[in-house]
């Protein structure tokens, strides 16, 4: 649990800020005829309003596991999530942007951005404004036609994040969104979701592998153990904003972040590999 | 983004190929067509008697007379009466069906082997049987023609339905979908393309059920004309009759393509475009 110097910076501005998600001893268990698998073992952790939260573990640690059961799509063996003091989570409060390209083949861009909006019985008219302003945003507004076979990739995920967004959900839970993109379209996107995130001031809870996509776009970085899935430590990020990413590698703090918790993330995929 | 708009891999489709691409197919098509019947033509009365494959020029003779002079209209809306009456039947209530047992695991537990079993009974079998039933009018034929398309229609809704990828359902799930919804909205468009399959492969079905059921007992429509013309050994009358049910198959498919182009527009690969991408 590193506490750094008493810059003013984003972390420490955030401590005064209320909780606006809390996991407490979350333990999630799959028994099957084999036995059974601990996926989480006791996870507490508190999560700010407004903050830029990242998540990096070992692939397979149970990182999915946790946010699919903060969105409901699975149920704790044990322990609690709390979204806004209410012990279940509203889904219709959660953004939640999937690892896969997922926009439905079926629906337009624009139809596809409106989804949410109609399950929330918007009327036509509104949905219209409000998903032209966000096609605006990020730059598809000449796509709103297109069907997603159309799209390329990067251009698919931006229509996932702001679907995810239109319909002001108290939290934007991302699972590795960037994961399938080339490294190019990854910087264009993590630059697009900070400006974007800068604008709407949301909660972020961003699950990623890629420890330095986790450093430049968090403001607190958490590290989960090898399964089952422990929180082994946190780490406030204390880098300005607006932060430029491509340029991120000359700033001391980001370097220094990255071979520190380099060396635990190591660690922990040695033991999950199962070598030690 | 314009660096993006570069890479899009085909939302700037030319039309211009596509068309040429088309005309080609459509060329090579007739020219097939004017092959096989140039052959069978010239073949006819020189290499085969025309008294067992009758010859293009008679056939087309006959049905000129047979529209203009004949009884061609009313052979023709009885065959496709019953066949249209037992599709549009057999659609609704497969559909209906595949929907309510992909919603119901224990239904469609119960119910399967026995779908299996009467899936399993040649319809040949069951014409007499619907004759004794319902008579030698058109009830039997549509009753003959439901109970193949219906199984059709029903196994592809259903399968169409199970395979619905769990990413879509779930994220709907996520964005607080209610059951409607998620069926309204996510399960039948993701189905579509399945359930359009068994409404095309059905329609042969549809089809051979009709004409089975004139062969049986009948007194009208083109499989009784094509019986009747066989026993007279008027091979002409015959092959007019195939050849018309032939058409019926095509025309009904071209419609249903139409239907399709315009529902299933989202999906990616038009035949055309794969064909010209390779």
């Amino acid at each position: 649990m590193s506490q750094s110097a008493d810059l003013v910076t984003s972390s420490s501005v955030l401590q005064d800020r209320h909780s606006i998600l809390k996991f407490t001893d979350v333990i999630k268990k799959y028994s099957s005829e084999r036995g059974s698998i601990v996926a989480l073992n006791g996870i507490s952790l508190d999560v700010k309003e407004g903050e830029f939260l990242t998540i990096v573990g070992p692939s397979g640690c149970g990182k999915s596991t946790l946010l699919n059961i903060l969105v409901g799509l699975e149920t704790p063996s044990a322990g609690a999530v709390v979204l806004d003091g209410a012990n279940t989570v509203d889904r219709k409060a959660v953004g939640y942007v999937m690892q896969n390209d997922n926009l439905y083949p079926w629906r337009t861009l624009r139809e596809n951005v409106e989804f949410p909006l109609e399950l929330r019985n918007i009327p036509a008219a509104e949905r219209r404004r409000i998903s032209a302003r966000y096609l605006e945003k990020v730059h598809l507004a000449d796509f709103a036609d297109a069907y997603p076979y159309e799209l390329s990739g990067g251009m698919r995920q931006r229509g996932n994040i702001i679907r995810a967004l239109c319909f002001s959900p108290r939290i934007l839970v991302m699972d590795e969104p960037f994961g399938p993109l080339d490294a190019q379209t990854r910087l264009l996107l993590q630059n697009l979701l900070l400006g974007l995130w800068a604008e709407e001031k949301k909660t972020v809870l961003f699950i990623t592998h890629d420890l330095h996509e986790a450093i430049a776009l968090g403001d607190r970085l958490v590290v989960l153990t090898a399964r089952p899935g422990r929180i082994k430590s946190s780490h406030p990020i204390d880098i300005p904003r607006p932060r430029n990413i491509r340029h991120l590698h000359e700033n001391a703090a980001y370097r220094a972040l990255l071979s520190k918790v380099g060396d635990e993330l190591a660690e922990e995929i040695q033991v999950q590999a199962g070598v030690h | 983004m314009s660096i993006e708009a570069i890479d899009l891999p085909m939302a700037k489709k030319t039309e211009a190929p596509a068309l040429s691409y088309r005309s080609k197919v459509g060329l090579t098509r007739l020219a097939l067509v004017l092959v096989v019947f140039g052959f069978w033509e010239f073949a006819s009365g020189s290499l085969f008697s025309t008294f067992w494959i009758s010859k293009p020029s008679l056939i087309a003779a006959y049905i000129f007379k047979w529209i203009f002079y004949g009884d061609f209209f009313y052979q023709l809306s009885f065959t496709f009466g019953s066949m249209i009456a037992g599709f549009t039947l057999g659609t609704v209530l497969g559909l209906l069906a595949g929907v309510v047992l992909s919603r119901s695991q224990f239904a469609s537990d119960v119910l399967d082997p026995f779908l299996v079993a009467i899936n399993g009974i040649p319809r040949v079998a069951l014409a007499p049987l619907f004759v004794v039933w319902f008579g030698i009018d058109m009830l039997p034929k549509i009753i003959l023609v439901f109970t193949l398309v219906f199984f059709v229609i029903f196994y592809n809704t259903y399968a169409g339905i199970k395979s619905v990828d769990r990413r879509f359902t779930d994220l709907a799930f996520v964005m607080g979908a209610n059951a409607n919804e998620l069926f309204r909205k996510v399960i039948l468009p993701a189905s579509l393309p399945h359930i359009f399959l068994g409404i095309k492969l059905s329609i042969p079905y549809a089809l051979i059920g009709a004409i089975i059921g004139e062969f049986v007992a009948s007194s009208a429509g083109l499989g009784w004309k094509i019986q009747m013309e066989t026993s007279l050994y008027n091979t002409t009358g015959t092959m007019a009759g195939l050849i018309v049910m032939m058409f019926i198959v095509v025309a009904m498919n071209s419609m249903l393509a139409v239907m399709e182009r315009q529902l299933l527009r989202w999906q990616p690969t038009s035949r055309f475009a794969t064909a010209q991408s390779q």
